[in-house]
């Protein structure tokens, strides 16, 4: 019988603990025994970073770590980040500059965006394209993805002065 | 793709891991994982154990004692990007893409020493040193000793990569790479580190079978024109590049990386 072990993470602000065994990968994690699947898996061969999420706040490649190691980490998902009537304003950039077509990179795209954005808050076009190198989209050519980031760049740091004002 | 089987254990220090290495040869250490994985999931590599060393403390983290700024092994990428390392900072930041340098460490680059990985060549040309520890005791090897070849370097079974020394100051220092388009590795990676003492160390990764020093560069000194520093016959050659290609790829990289490090 193959080993298993008690992982116990918060996802999404949910906190629970399942028995894989080591292999598991955390994209199967997240998507099998949790039902997120928003994350995707792309090429599973750690180059497309579709499967990204976050780990400590940190975008990370779901498929190239193994569940176990998320042992008491906090852990977000593209479900974490909005919810229709409350979207993040990445989900509302990428909507209005039009930053998606199939939509298979997008939870990924915005995953790493918001961890550019977390110690960036103000990119440059180059510093966005950096950024978004483990990211790969068959479809857009890239442009209106860095609209989309430079759009949420914007609002949010507009809601953040409007909090400042009302502080 | 699911990896083979194997029992997952977490050190708790590194006495802890160094001991489970010795109990069994087939384990291997898991540090950053981002060549481990990928390999182990697609089978070319089945190791019964793995060993988690990459949260450990006593492996974290960058401090100065005198002239010399000692890395822990299990230091990321991502934490080099952003510190004041001479030459690794620029090197970190080029390694990959954010998420691979979020995981990635130093100490699992090195020990697994893949020929396109790119902090060889500023290892060799920072000359610095490496301590490795075992359940019998602790060394520490030149970075000229370090790497042997392919995939090998100056690590036994047993015995674990537990910190990078290198000097505080240099004078002047850079790091030019051609990237693999899709992956990022180097296909040539050219290091310069003019050193306090005004010598010049200039090392050379990705086009050949292992990081090596650029002699030819060395010797000539900070005029150098940076023409037929190596001979293709000692490069690698592949579909992506051939080995002439690579030999005037690794003289462009040197001009550059020389105009801004001297
Ligand atoms: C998409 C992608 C792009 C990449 N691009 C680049 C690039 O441009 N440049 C580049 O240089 N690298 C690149 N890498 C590789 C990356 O830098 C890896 O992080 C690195 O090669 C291995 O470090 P790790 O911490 O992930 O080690 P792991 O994968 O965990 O371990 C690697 C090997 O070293 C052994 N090991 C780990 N720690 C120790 C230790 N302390 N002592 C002894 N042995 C140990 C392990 O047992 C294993 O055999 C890329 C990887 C990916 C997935
Ligand atoms: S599925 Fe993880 S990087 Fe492509
Ligand atoms: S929108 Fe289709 S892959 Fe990016």
């Amino acid at each position: 019988m193959a080993q298993v072990v008690a992982v116990t993470m918060t996802v999404n602000g949910v906190k629970s603990t399942h028995h894989p065994e080591p292999r598991t990968l955390l994209v199967h994690y997240l998507r099998e025994k949790l039902g997120l699947t928003g994350t995707h898996v792309g090429c599973d061969t750690s180059q497309c970073g579709s499967c990204t999420v976050h780990v400590d706040g940190m975008a990370i490649k779901s498929c190239t770590m193994f569940a176990v190691q998320a042992e008491g980490a906090n852990v977000t998902t593209i479900e974490g980040m909005g919810e229709i009537g409350h979207l993040h304003a990445l989900q509302t950039g990428f909507w209005e500059e039009h930053g998606l077509q199939c939509g298979f990179c997008t939870p990924g795209m915005i995953m790493s965006s918001a961890d550019l954005l977390s110690h960036n808050p103000n990119p440059s076009e180059s510093e966005i394209r950096h950024a978004l190198e483990g990211n790969f989209c068959r479809c857009t050519g890239y442009h209106n993805i860095v609209k989309a980031v430079q759009n949420a760049a914007h609002s949010m740091a507009q809601s953040a002065m409007a909090q400042a004002a009302d502080d | 793709m699911y990896t083979s089987e194997f029992t997952y254990h977490k050190a708790s220090s590194v006495s802890d891991a160094l001991a489970q290495l010795a109990s069994n040869p087939d384990a291997k250490l898991l540090a950053g994982g981002h060549s481990l994985i990928p390999t182990m999931k697609l089978r070319l590599a089945s190791p019964s154990a793995l060993i988690d060393v990459s949260s450990l403390p006593e492996l974290r983290g960058i401090r100065t004692e005198g002239d010399t700024i000692i890395i822990g092994a299990m230091t990321t990428h991502r934490e080099l990007e952003f510190s004041k390392v001479p030459l690794l900072s620029e090197v970190a930041r080029l390694i990959g893409d954010p998420m691979v340098r979020n995981k990635g460490t130093i100490g699992g680059a090195l020990a697994h020493a893949d020929p396109s990985a790119d902090y060889p060549a500023a290892i060799l040309a920072l000359n610095a040193k490496i301590k490795i520890q075992s359940s019998s005791g602790a060394r520490v090897v030149t970075a000229d000793e370090f790497f042997q070849g392919m995939f090998t370097t100056a690590l036994a079974p047993g015995e674990m990569l537990v910190e990078i020394h290198v000097p505080a100051s240099v004078k002047g220092a850079a790091y030019e790479k051609f990237a693999h388009p899709a992956s990022r590795y180097a296909v040539a990676g050219v290091a310069v580190v003019v050193h306090s003492d005004g010598s010049l160390r200039a090392a050379v990764t990705g086009a050949g079978d292992h990081a090596m020093r650029l002699t030819k560069l060395e010797s000539e000194g900070v005029s150098s024109a940076c023409k037929g520093l190596v001979s293709a016959s000692d490069l690698m050659g592949d579909h992506f590049a051939s080995a002439e290609y690579r030999a005037h790829l690794v003289d462009v990289m040197a001009s550059k990386a020389l105009a801004r490090a001297k």
